[in-house]
């Protein structure tokens, strides 16, 4: 099975504070870690573990530039065989949509039956895998916590719904399906790993041989980021102070008050 | 201004508690115009809830169609896409459905797509000021949209308060013969349902709740103790459960269960909005982090800024004595 | 001299002359053990190589102290003292052995007279009563030999068996000449002299009236079950836990030599080329060295090393004993003596799993218990180095790798809030801690290591070691955010090449500092820096600096204030066991005036881990009780209520244990350097 996973390399949340930036138009980027989008790592674990089953390969692709290819190097070493970069200078200021195009073009350039993104990064937003299936008009599911395969050349997906519970779908081949976090255990890659693949080299795809038009870039996009700010506190929490014993003195009289207490 | 449309969620005829968040959307949209929902289902079920918002919509919408019984994201998509004019603005609720339909939904329509909207700033003619947050939380951000061929917009769960109001004295407008022939490469086949654990938190009053601050599987039992000691029930956030540490079915969130606690004990918890969004009816929420810019500090009553491992067991002592 | 009977060679055994018969039964003995001895070392040359063939004069001192002199038996009196008379006794006879194999094949051959030979009959008689104690032990077994469910079989019945053979040896050397000295005695000729309360001398006594030609069928009998028994023994030894007799002068003469550090990945192959090697650490059992294969022949499975293991005290996975011989079962299953070896099955899945490898906290217990030398910590490394290779990483634990290899310590936290602990506002006003990055410099250098910088607890003993060493008027400064984390449990985690980006990085930061002395309150620390590290100034443990400043008066301390204190101190793995650092440490608070100070039953090389450093404190073990726990009763059962340590992970551990075992307002944990600087002057 050939399958392909959308990747992004994002700012790391927990090992970064977030913070504005002087300028307050971005956030400081200065002190910040990247890696791979976690929910993508954790597609590319659930993609090796297909094709250690059912043999083929995994070609791990992102949109950006340079600097984004240490995460496809990273997902090489962990066993993904292909990777490809899509860089062009007019692709900056891509919205959402503009990104799904761009991958769009890729996987029409390929020969994919699964195709795989992570369920949202940085921005939280969660939409390129559902806009590239509609894009190349494949069955899409997200938030998919379990993937089988069944005889006829489809897939038994689960995805996660409120209160825990699953939903169980059967989708055709080729599909886009967008990976939770959880559904695996992603094996380590480790710096030794990432050094074994760090010359080999990494096409990189700009929009002429993508042979696109028209969807990408700062023109297209019809949704932008204008800036960014750290949200007003509002009324927020009273806070409790003093001694941990007058905090725990006030708190249990609060919790009396509000029948907290049995 | 396009006209706009609320996408209502239901189950077992009942409209979600989103409907109401959607009319207050919608209005910040565009104050004059009364909203029309537009709901897709089937049956006996899909009358009572296209009745219910009655109250609160101009206009109801009712698709009916039998394979639209259960709410399959792919047909219900086809189905939107024949029904809605070209150029109107879609919004829905952010949560699971949502995830599926929307960003598909948008590339169909040729509208733009802004998800998980906390509030709207400005409108100016044809493009709308939103808010939004990134970085998990930590940082909001301004958005402008461009919607003059539609938008399609996903809004959080629990941002716009519902508006008291009188009764709109809507109108249900039958438009199942547009759906057109729904075909689709995903089938539904089942729903499984959570086992539920030992303890149904859904059923408490008063619940403790533990997130990553616990650290480590066996200070768990710190937290059963004052649990204990409050005749509460313990419950947790998702990465408790992610490491394995408690059960699933004592997951409180988006993808876990909803609680309506009358009091509730954050500790150790960030305060995503995953997490909070299991969460309603407006408890007293305590928090206690060792953070204090947790984002949990906006949206609790009482705030201490403390390590739980030394806390709780000090809380538990004095709960015992008193 | 007269022969009372006719001697084994010129006998006729069944029609076949005496010395026909025992030159066939030598040579074909012979030819069996060298044939098994050869398929036994096949594995061997199949494994990876390892240099152990240097400071002979060393390795020559050792084989004396542990070998030799039995050093480390008496650890366990009771098992100690029977292995100590068993192994002279074996010493003792051996000469006798020879002799005694030639009178079966030379009709001119003797058996030795005088001090030896009275020597030589008390020996055999204490090897005798050896044996039936030890075959006593076998079924009154002490618990550490037990053999839980899921590790297979007890070989009870085997070692019975083998014991007992033994001990037919050494009765059929009796028979022999207690038959002889009888046969002697009726014959009214000289009778060798046999010592008193000799077994020799009970048996001739007890065949004194015993007719003539029964006895000539004892004597010749008794010779031939010795033959047959010797040769059966000698060939049956490499099948089981008894190839130890012949192994361990090897594995003892080979033994490592440097404690504290860890093999490399390869041996001869340098830290730049190690790209070109194709798989790192151990998957199959050839990756292991011929060094570490015939540790597993050489375990004698007594168990002391399980016995001492905190892993398996507290119900991990993991038991040393174990390790050893599952492999050496392996090595016999796939490297038969009849039959074609087939190897490179992946031990990992295969004979240990995961969490049996990363149970352990290298805390050395075992190494240091082991009688035979035998060594765990590079095996159990080079196992995690071959899972990381695979990327068989536990989940809890790809988290601190990934924070160490993006921030440079586990936590994650930002390099530029390293020396954030500095600036704490009351500390800042008592103690200026300088940045050594060009603009000041220093002759020493107070390495912190990431839990020091970044805990909020633990900055406490940061600042008081930096206290500590102002006041003694030591001219020292930090590196601060250049400095990343020592590496050290990186290294015993697996994770080799990261440890050493790591390594290098902080060596060519301590490089440019121009320091001429490294100080550290952290033992994990110190041990990389001292024994991991190449080319960096010499360091010391804080505990070594206080004890020195406190002989020389550059630091007085105040009596204790509270006279119900009583002290225990909790040597750390790595300054104690690794290092042999106790006394200092001890020299410090017996200097304070009256502070009261208790030594728990398991101290010095005994300590009990407190559950592990650096990468262990984010592993999840699956057990039944903390580490840390059982460690605070044990000082609580010493009579103690204040547990002093010098590492801040034992810090961590203890601190958390006494909240997990409801011990607070019964037990304290302090730090060493926290308590010199409360009671400095």
């Amino acid at each position: 099975m050939e399958i392909l996973v959308c990747a992004k390399r994002v700012p790391d949340t927990s090992e970064n504070e977030i913070e504005l930036n002087s300028a307050g138009n971005d956030i400081e980027r200065d002190d910040l870690v990247y890696s791979v989008n976690e929910p993508d790592n954790y597609a590319v674990e659930e993609a090796l573990e297909i094709v250690e089953r059912t043999g083929g390969t995994v070609t791990v692709v992102t949109v950006g530039g340079d600097e984004d290819e240490e995460i496809l190097r990273r997902e090489m070493a962990m066993g993904a065989k292909q990777a490809a970069l899509l860089s062009d200078d007019t692709f900056e200021g891509s919205d959402g949509r503009g990104i799904a195009s761009i991958l769009a073009a890729f996987v029409k350039k390929g020969h994919y039956e699964l195709i795989l993104t992570g369920v949202q990064a940085d921005d939280g937003a969660a939409q390129v895998g559902g806009m590239l299936a509609a894009l190349l008009d494949y069955p899409f599911a997200s938030l998919v916590t379990s993937i089988e395969f069944q005889e006829g050349g489809k897939l038994k997906i689960g995805r996660e719904i409120e209160g825990g519970n699953k939903e169980i779908y059967e989708i055709d081949l080729p599909c886009v399906l967008s990976i939770q976090t959880g559904i695996n255990e992603p094996r380590y890659v480790g710096m030794r790993g990432i050094r074994q693949v760090a010359s080999i080299p990494i096409p990189t795809l700009g929009k002429a041989e993508l042979g696109m038009n028209g969807f990408s870039g700062k023109a297209a996009a019809k949704v932008k980021c204008t800036d960014y700010f750290v949200p007003p506190m509002g009324k927020g929490a009273e806070m409790l102070t003093g001694s941990q014993g007058e905090i725990i003195g006030k708190l249990v009289d609060l919790l009396k008050a509000k029948g907290g207490l049995k | 201004m396009a006209r706009i449309f609320a996408y209502i969620v239901h189950k077992a005829g009942v409209a979600d508690d989103s409907a109401a968040e959607l009319v207050a959307a919608a209005k910040k949209i565009d104050a004059a115009q009364a909203p029309t929902a537009v709901v897709a289902g089937w049956g006996a079920e899909l009358d009572s809830v296209c009745e219910s918002l009655r109250a609160s919509y101009g206009e109801v919408w009712k698709i009916a169609n039998e394979s639209l019984a259960y709410p399959n994201a792919e047909l219900v998509r086809q189905a939107l896409v024949n029904v809605l004019p070209a150029g109107c603005i879609v919004l829905l609720p952010h949560a699971h459905f949502a995830t599926d339909l929307a960003p598909g939904l948008s590339i169909k329509m040729n509208a733009a797509y802004v998800p998980d909207v906390l509030g709207v700033d400005a409108v100016e003619g044809a493009v709308l000021k939103l808010v939004r947050q990134e970085f998990g939380g930590q940082i909001s951000a301004h958005v402008r949209c461009d919607i003059s061929s539609g938008a399609v917009i996903t809004i959080r769960p629990g941002a716009f308060k519902p508006l008291e109001g009188a009764p709109a004295g809507g109108v249900v407008v039958d438009k199942s013969s547009a759906v057109g022939p729904l075909t689709t490469g995903r089938r539904y086949l089942e729903t499984v349902v959570a086992e539920t654990g030992d303890v149904d938190i859904t059923k408490y009053s008063v619940l403790v709740s533990i997130g990553r601050g616990i650290q480590d599987p066996d200070n768990v039992s710190i937290a059963q103790d004052l649990a204990d000691a409050m005749g509460a029930a313990l419950s947790c956030s998702r990465p408790v459960v992610d490491a394995k540490w408690m059960e699933k079915s004592r997951q409180v969130g988006s993808s876990g269960q909803t609680v309506k606690p009358k009091v509730y004990l954050a500790c150790g918890i960030s305060g995503s909005f995953q997490h909070l969004a299991g969460i309603k009816g407006s408890p007293f929420m305590v928090a206690i982090n060792k953070n204090p810019k947790a984002p949990i500090f906006r949206v609790a009553d009482v705030g201490i800024v403390a390590d739980i491992l030394e806390f709780l067991p000090e809380l538990t002592n004095q709960i015992r004595e008193k | 001299m007269v022969e009372a009977i006719q001697p084994p060679a010129q006998a006729t055994y069944w029609l076949v002359q005496g010395q026909t018969l025992f030159w066939i039964v030598n040579l074909l003995g012979l030819a069996c053990f060298a044939y098994i001895v050869a398929k036994r070392i096949t594995p061997l040359l199949r494994a990876q190589r390892d240099p152990r063939f240097d400071r002979p004069f060393l390795r020559l001192g050792r084989l004396l102290q542990f070998w030799l002199g039995q050093w480390r038996h008496p650890r366990y009196l009771a098992a100690g003292i029977i292995h100590i008379f068993l192994f002279a006794g074996f010493m003792v006879l051996v000469a006798h052995t020879f002799y005694f194999l030639a009178l079966g094949t030379s009709r001119h051959a003797t058996m030795p007279s005088g001090l030896y030979a009275a020597i030589s009959d008390y020996a055999a008689t204490i090897v005798l009563v050896c044996m039936i104690v030890a075959i006593v032990r076998r079924i009154l077994k002490p618990a550490r030999y037990a053999v839980p469910p899921r590790y297979g079989k007890a070989h009870t019945a085997d070692a019975i068996f083998l014991l007992s053979l033994i001990a037919i040896l050494m009765l059929a050397d009796g028979l022999f000449e207690g038959s002889l000295a009888a046969s002697q005695f009726q014959q009214r000729l000289a009778v060798e002299s046999l010592p008193v309360l000799s077994l020799a001398w009970i048996l001739k006594n007890a065949l004194i009236a015993v007719p003539l030609p029964a006895l000539a069928n004892l004597y010749l009998g008794a010779y031939l079950v010795h033959e047959l028994a010797f040769y059966f023994l000698l060939c049956y030894r490499p099948f089981g836990i008894q190839f130890h007799v012949e192994t361990s002068l090897f594995s003892v003469y080979f033994a490592k030599l440097d404690r504290g550090t860890v093999k490399p990945v390869r041996w001869g192959v340098p830290d730049d080329k190690l790209d070109q090697v194709k798989s790192f650490g151990v998957k199959t059992i050839e990756d292991f060295t011929w060094k570490h294969m015939l540790d597993f022949y050489s375990c004698a499975d007594c168990g002391r090393c399980s016995d001492q293991c905190p892993a398996n005290a507290v119900g991990r996975p993991l038991s040393p004993r174990f390790i050893t011989t599952k492999a050496r079962d392996y090595c016999f299953q796939h490297y038969p003596i009849f039959g074609s070896s087939h190897n490179g099955q992946p031990l990992i899945g295969g004979i240990y799993s995961e969490d049996e490898i990363w149970s352990c906290t290298t805390c050395g217990a075992c190494e240091a218990e082991c009688p035979l030398l035998i060594e765990y910590i590079d095996k159990i490394v080079d196992l995690r180095r071959g899972m990381v290779d695979d990327g068989k990483v536990p989940q809890s634990l790809q988290k601190p790798l990934k924070a160490l290899e993006s921030r440079g310590n586990p936590f994650g936290k930002m390099e530029k809030k390293k020396a954030d602990w500095i600036k704490s506002p009351a500390f800042q006003q008592t103690c200026t801690v300088k940045v050594l990055n060009g603009d000041h410099a220093a002759d020493t250098l107070y390495f912190v290591d990431s839990i020091t910088s970044y805990d909020d607890r633990i900055q406490a003993i940061g600042r008081a070691t930096a206290k500590i060493l102002d006041r003694a008027g030591e001219n020292f400064g930090i590196l601060g955010a250049v400095e990343k984390d020592s590496g050290h449990d990186v290294r015993r985690f697996g994770e080799e090449t990261l440890f050493m980006a790591l390594r290098d990085h902080n060596t060519e930061a301590i490089k440019a500092s121009g320091v001429r002395r490294i100080v550290t309150a952290d033992p994990h620390a110190f041990n990389a820096l001292k024994h991991d590290y190449k080319d960096v100034p010499p360091v010391e443990h804080i505990s070594q600096f206080i004890a020195r400043a406190v002989e020389a008066g550059r630091i007085k301390l105040n009596p204790v204030e509270d006279p119900n204190s009583v002290y225990a101190y909790h040597d750390p793995c790595y300054l104690g066991r690794h290092n042999g650092i106790y006394d200092a440490p001890r020299a410090v608070l017996d200097a304070i005036p009256g502070l009261k100070r208790v030594e728990m039953a398991r101290c010095r090389d005994r300590s009990f881990c407190c559950g592990g450093g650096g990468l262990a404190l984010f592993y999840e073990p699956k057990e039944d009780q903390r580490m840390g726990v059982k460690r605070v009763q044990m000082a609580a059962e010493a009579g103690a209520n204040v547990i002093v340590t010098a590492c801040p992970f034992c810090m961590v551990n203890m601190e958390d244990a006494i909240k997990v075992a409801g011990m607070e307002g019964k037990m304290t944990a302090i730090d060493l350097a926290e308590l010199t600087e409360k009671q400095m002057r």
